[in-house]
């Protein structure tokens, strides 16, 4: 079964046509052209098709594009104009947190989630005093980019790369 | 004695040139190809581990709305080659591990493809099948060598004597488990043939060489390579998996036939490539050391057990770093496999090397503990003078210097154990060794083109930098500023290259560089024309026989284990390598680290669980096949002696992609041995094998 949709990606709105049984992933890979997010799993077990969804990170193979008619979505390439990078990306650039660059999009895109995230207040499994601001710490990063993989294990330049970006805000 | 270039570009810190790119995902990998109307395929594989495909149903599939094609063992075209039994696909209903593939569909969506693969309905001849290792099956056998060419057994001396002569002597088995390459970008193809004409292939594969996947490709269809075109600019990881072309691949071309004019995507999923894209065999490794009180070696053995699937042999090389690490008067390595009704294992990140410095890595810590000696003066004490296998001279070899400023910088003197709190804490290490390769085969051009040197050579960057590191090559070769070099790699219309593997890219494709650079030079001189063009084969660089050309390193652990819960966390891991001359500090640091967290992964985390019942790994996928995550990283530093090597090539480089995992595991079982007493012979380390012992 068809059905028509409306998402705004990258800060364009696209009509389109979805199987109801399209992820959202593939909807902005297949039906879009947009690659930017990456399918490494399609399970939700390795964060590389991790987009902003109505400014939040998400995991696109566990949503399905029928039920997010009208989100905003922000992946990797929508993050700077063309020409600029965003500061994390930036960061990611800087202390060398990827190499062959598959999951980098999703964890690009997932450090930004994060950085929010601090912003917000919000603790993670790691945090200490539940009544305070989690401090932008190794092991609070740490904790909260490892919904991503990274098999080529740049996660040693992963961590210094996004407390970078959170220190440059 | 190779030609040194003097290093100006080489060395520098330079950020990667793809890296833009990929910050921003924009970065083209195979399946992302932009092309016009493209369909999508979906296998269909065995539920079965043995026996034969009887009937396939497939009305079902083709009643569809949307399906295109449905292509099963029956009436799928004739391949021109079914010699490699693995690229046989659909070629006969013969079964011989559980999701081999026996059909394809091809379909308007994704979703649809899927649909209607699942839909086809097999039946079966089922047999009986034989699926479990051990080192007492009456049916192992020796293969006619090993990978990579290497003998299958070798013996020097007389190591019963030894033993039996010896003051001291240990005899221990140990294991590794089976493990899975598990790139992030899944092995995946867009694959289109021309409808006219005799019919031209375009494949635009996820491959570690583009003109290695191009020959077995023509090999299987027949075809010249002038009808074949493969692109792949980027690669989402390989680890070998990638390094030689898998079923998948034949399959998408096979698919795409039938729709000449069509362009066909298939990517494998997560869970398929778990049978279809290789794995490391698990090994059983029994290890024989004999020392006098001192520590001086007079025997080491190994005697290696694992397994290969029936369909096509692959033999790893696990007992070769034995025969050259050690000085030892005698010396025996042997290997025996199991064919089994199993998934095809083939390269995984050091073939040989990984598996095969876990035994001998961890005998050597059990010795010294026997003997009261240091581990690190043990290592010294039988530092071989020359390659013990050879008898050749080292090209170069700071194992020594490695370990020493290995000690110093990780802070290895005193206690190699204490309490903290509830963790128990405790220091390990061990060596690393890695053969240092060139290929045989590699040919680049070097053009002068609108004031800027373009460099062709069908290369592959997985990751591993080459994207950057060619071009400050060619610039030193050329004697030119890198910024006015451009490398153009990834594509068989550039010059014939070898794959990415056995640490060898850098120096193959760079040697041939550096031959066409100089030829450019000769030429044309210090002031070229637009247009102007010379090539080089790396067969023209010089070569050194003479000597033994390896590379080497240290690897220190601290292991931290809870002594309640047995829970076992690394909060540093620290290495030093010997590699030779660096051409890139970033991208080489980035690989020692990626190789020495996959080491702790083997170490800790990743065990593909075998079901011999029915014939499958019962956890195929990454929830439950875990990989190091960033949480489970502490502290991790790569560092590397300066260390010039005139023999190797002119670069002066080893190749950095795999010594990183070697040896990585067994310092991390050293450290936990010194935390906790207790001796892990059989990775992964868990803590079940740990909670009984503790205090």
């Amino acid at each position: 079964m068809d059905a028509e949709i409306t998402l705004r990606v990258d800060g364009e709105a696209h009509r389109l046509t979805v199987d109801t049984r399209t992820s959202l992933l593939d909807a902005l890979r297949e039906r879009l052209g947009n690659t930017s997010p990456k399918k490494g799993c399609d399970h939700g077990q390795c964060g590389a098709c991790t987009v902003l969804l109505d400014g939040d990170r998400t995991l696109t193979c566990l949503a399905l594009a029928v039920a997010h008619d009208g989100a905003e979505i922000t992946t990797a390439d929508g993050l700077a104009p063309a020409g600029e990078l965003h500061p994390v990306q930036q960061a990611f650039l800087d202390s060398d947190a990827f190499q062959c660059g598959y999951c980098t999009p999703g964890q690009v895109c997932s450090a930004v989630g994060v950085l929010a995230e601090f912003e917000r207040g919000w603790p993670s499994h790691v945090t200490e005093d539940l009544t305070g601001r989690p401090e932008m710490t190794h092991d609070e990063v740490a904790e909260r980019m490892s919904g991503n993989l990274c098999r080529c294990a740049a996660y040693v330049n992963i961590t210094p790369a996004v407390q970078q970006a959170g220190g440059a805000r | 004695m190779t030609d040194l270039l003097e290093p100006r570009a080489m060395g520098q810190d330079l950020v990667r040139r793809d890296g833009e790119l990929k910050v921003r995902g924009t970065a083209t990998y195979a399946y992302e190809t932009p092309v016009e109307h493209p369909a999508y395929a979906h296998p269909v594989q065995a539920t079965i581990a043995r026996g034969r495909v009887t009937a396939m149903d497939t009305a079902a599939a083709e009643a569809l709305d949307g399906v295109l094609a449905v292509l099963t063992p029956f009436d799928a075209e004739r391949l021109a080659s079914t010699e490699d039994a693995e690229y046989a696909v659909l070629q006969g209903p013969d079964v011989g591990f559980r999701g081999q593939l026996i059909g394809v569909v091809v379909a308007e969506t994704s979703e649809l493809a899927r649909q209607a693969a699942d839909a086809v309905v097999v039946s079966y001849d089922q047999q009986p099948h034989d699926a479990e290792l051990s080192a007492d099956r009456p049916d192992l056998y020796a293969p006619d060598q090993v990978n990579a060419g290497h003998e299958t057994d070798t013996a020097e001396g007389d190591v019963a004597a030894a033993m039996a002569a010896a003051e001291v002597t240990l005899e221990r088995t140990y294991s590794t488990a089976m493990y899975h390459n598990n790139p992030l970008e899944p092995h995946a193809t867009t694959a289109l043939w021309e409808p006219a004409g005799d019919g031209f292939l375009t494949l635009w594969d996820s491959t570690q060489g583009v003109h290695p996947d191009r020959a077995a490709v023509c090999q299987v269809f027949g075809l010249d390579q002038e009808q074949v075109r493969v692109v792949c600019p980027y690669v989402g990881g390989g680890f070998g998996s990638k390094g030689l072309p898998h079923a998948n691949v034949m399959l998408a071309a096979l698919a795409a036939r039938a729709l000449p004019g069509r362009p066909v995507k298939l990517a494998l999923t997560r869970q398929q490539m778990f049978s279809l894209a290789g794995y490391r065999t698990p090994t059983i490794q029994r290890m024989q050391l004999a020392a006098d009180h001192r520590g001086r070696l007079s025997a080491i053995a190994i005697d290696v057990v694992e397994q290969t699937s029936k369909v096509k042999e692959f033999a790893e090389q696990t007992g070769v770093p034995t025969r050259m690490m050690y000085a030892s008067p005698s010396r025996r390595s042997t290997h025996r496999l199991a064919a089994l009704d199993v998934p095809i294992p083939s390269w995984m990140r050091a073939p040989g090397e990984c598996p095969g410095m876990f035994g001998p890595e961890v005998a050597m810590d059990e010795l010294a503990e026997e003997l009261g000696i240091d581990p690190i003066e043990l290592r010294v004490r039988n530092e071989p003078d020359v390659d013990p296998e050879t008898g050749k001279p080292w090209s170069s070899r700071n194992l020594v210097r490695c370990l020493r400023e290995g000690a110093e910088r990780f802070g290895w003197s005193g206690p190699r154990a204490h309490r903290d709190g509830d963790w128990l804490v405790g220091t390990g290490v061990a060596s690393s060794v890695y053969p240092t390769m060139r290929q045989a085969t590699s040919t680049a051009n070097v053009r002068y083109e609108g004031g800027r040197y373009v460099a062709e050579i069908g290369a592959a960057d997985l990751g591993t930098g080459a994207w950057t590191i060619l071009p400050q090559i060619t610039a030193d070769a050329l004697g030119v500023d890198v910024a006015d070099v451009d490398v153009r790699i990834g594509d068989t219309r550039y010059p014939v290259a070898s794959v990415a593997g056995g640490s060898s890219g850098t120096n193959t494709w760079g040697s041939a560089l550096v031959v066409a650079a100089r030829e450019f030079r000769t030429k044309f001189g210090a002031d070229p024309r637009d247009g102007d063009e010379a090539s080089g084969d790396v067969d023209q660089a010089g070569q050194d026989d003479t000597h033994s050309p390896y590379a080497f390193g240290a690897q220190f652990v601290e292991a931290r284990v809870n002594a309640d819960t047995g829970e076992i966390r690394v909060p540093r891991l620290l290495g030093v390598f010997g590699v030779g001359r660096v051409i890139n500090p970033r991208t080489a640091r980035s690989q020692l680290i990626g190789g020495m967290t996959m080491g702790l992964s083997m170490a800790l985390h990743e065990n593909s669980a075998w079901d011999p019942a029915v014939g499958q790994v019962a956890n195929h996928d990454l929830a439950e096949y875990h990989i190091t995550v960033n949480a489970d990283v502490g502290a991790i530093e790569a560092h590397w002696i300066d260390e010039h090597d005139p023999y190797v090539n002119a670069m002066g480089s080893k190749g950095i992609g795999e010594i990183g995992i070697v040896g990585t595991a067994a310092a991390v079982v050293n450290a936990v041995h010194a935390a906790t007493g207790v001796r892990v012979r059989h990775l992964p380390v868990t803590l079940d094998k740990l909670l009984t012992a503790l205090p």
